[in-house]
């Protein structure tokens, strides 16, 4: 009997794709309101000058759904998300520096 | 099924209040949390301390876990006891929250795998599964070439009865051409089941490379280090070059010296704007090995004379 190789395919999140509010809500499965809040502590900042017009990279919903786990997991408030997710960051750019 | 020592998990005493617990789950999820941490068992470690935490947190499982007794140790093989009255029917009531599907020994002693941790993530989302995210390690070659990897996954899923069993699931992913390490492929609805009917959360897969013995790529770009001999890099040569795509000729150019880079534009990973391949020059130098070769080393010195330290503020 042949077996079936069911391939899936998924989408890569790079830097083409970019989001509106309610997309990234859908995406990161949060309310506007919590989004809205990290865009006022500058955890996210999307492009746009108005809500409406507020568009979202891939990198923000990589920090949205990390700031989420860190609230949940570790009830850490805004402003320390904000610190750690820089410090992560930094961290990353850093291991990239030294070719790991 | 084995024991759990949730004791020694939290590293608290079995007298421990209810304080020194909390300090405890909190000093431990700060240390595993998969997002911060950089341990290899970071996750599981994290899994483990969030159901030792479920368990000491709550005065009546907590009674309950200490009444199984103490002469049990970490690891050891356990039946609860025949009178073992399960008085924690939690099966019911799942918010679709992180259930990260607790060990058998938990399921066994207390129903379902559930795991509130205090409530925190009523969401508005009843019954969608939640969002997994792992990563996966490929090798630079597919990432150049695109094709498709055959992946595991230790995903919760709902049985019958509904709880919620940790099943081994194994999908076949198409890797994208062109993917750099850290991109994200969102695999939508390949998540967490969801509950009664409800939407299935979404996988995410975080692309690392495989260290590779001669590429090392930072974001489409490729570095790569090329030995070349003292007379190539003096004289210029045309030498072979591998690169993902398959060997280039690339000239040297005369007077080149250790470290300089030389650009092979595209040749890095597919893109829009494909890659570029950067190549660092090393210069080996043969070995003095014969009475020749010292002889021909001498005559370069009196030939020649350098000193490559005269920028050091050193003498000689």
């Amino acid at each position: 009997m042949k077996k079936e190789l069911w391939v899936i395919t998924g989408i890569v999140l790079d830097e083409t794709i970019q989001f509106t509010l309610l997309e990234l809500c859908e995406y990161a499965k949060t309310s506007q309101e919590q989004v809205i809040e990290m865009v006022e502590e500058g955890i996210l900042e999307p492009d746009g000058d108005s809500i409406h017009r507020w568009r979202f990279d891939t990198k923000a919903l990589k920090r949205l759904q990390i700031a989420m786990r860190l609230q949940q997991d570790l009830g850490v408030n805004l402003p320390g998300i904000a610190l750690v997710l820089d410090l992560l960051e930094e961290m990353e750019a850093l291991r990239q520096m030294q070719g790991r | 099924m084995e024991y759990k020592d949730y004791y020694k998990i939290m590293g608290v005493d079995r007298k421990a209040t209810p304080e020194e617990i909390k300090r405890a789950y909190r000093k431990l999820a700060r240390k595993y949390h998969p997002d911060v941490s950089k341990e290899r068992d970071a996750e599981a470690k994290f899994k483990e301390v969030g159901e030792a935490y479920e368990v000491l947190k709550d005065p009546k499982k907590r009674a309950a876990y200490d009444r199984i007794g103490q002469n049990w140790r970490e690891g050891q093989p356990f039946t609860p006891p025949p009178d073992w009255q399960r008085e924690f029917d939690v099966g019911k009531g799942f918010a679709g929250g992180r259930a990260t599907g607790f060990s058998d020994f938990f399921e066994t002693l207390f129903g379902g795998g559930f795991a509130s941790q205090e409530g925190v993530f009523h969401r508005g989302f009843q019954g969608r599964g939640e969002d997994q995210h792992a990563r996966i390690l490929i090798d630079l070659e597919d990432a150049y070439h695109g094709g498709v990897r055959l992946i595991a996954l230790n995903m919760p899923e709902v049985d019958a009865q509904g709880r919620i069993v940790s099943n081994r699931k194994t999908l076949n992913i198409k890797i994208p051409r062109g993917i750099q390490s850290g991109q994200r492929i969102r695999l939508s609805g390949q998540g967490m089941p969801g509950m009664q009917g409800g939407q299935s959360g979404d996988l995410y897969l975080e692309v690392e490379f495989n260290p590779h013995r001669l590429f090392h790529a930072k974001g489409k770009d490729i570095a790569i280090e090329l030995p070349v001999t003292p007379w190539e890099a003096a004289l210029g040569a045309t030498v072979p070059v591998p690169t993902l795509g398959g060997r280039v000729e690339v000239k040297i150019p005369p007077g080149s010296q250790s470290g300089a880079q030389l650009r092979l534009k595209g040749r890095g990973l597919p893109a829009a704007t494909p890659g570029d391949q950067f190549i660092t020059l090393k210069i080996v130098t043969p070995p003095a090995a014969s009475a020749e070769a010292k002889a021909l080393y001498q005559k370069m010195a009196e030939l020649m004379p350098m000193n490559p330290r005269q920028d050091m503020g050193i003498d000689g």
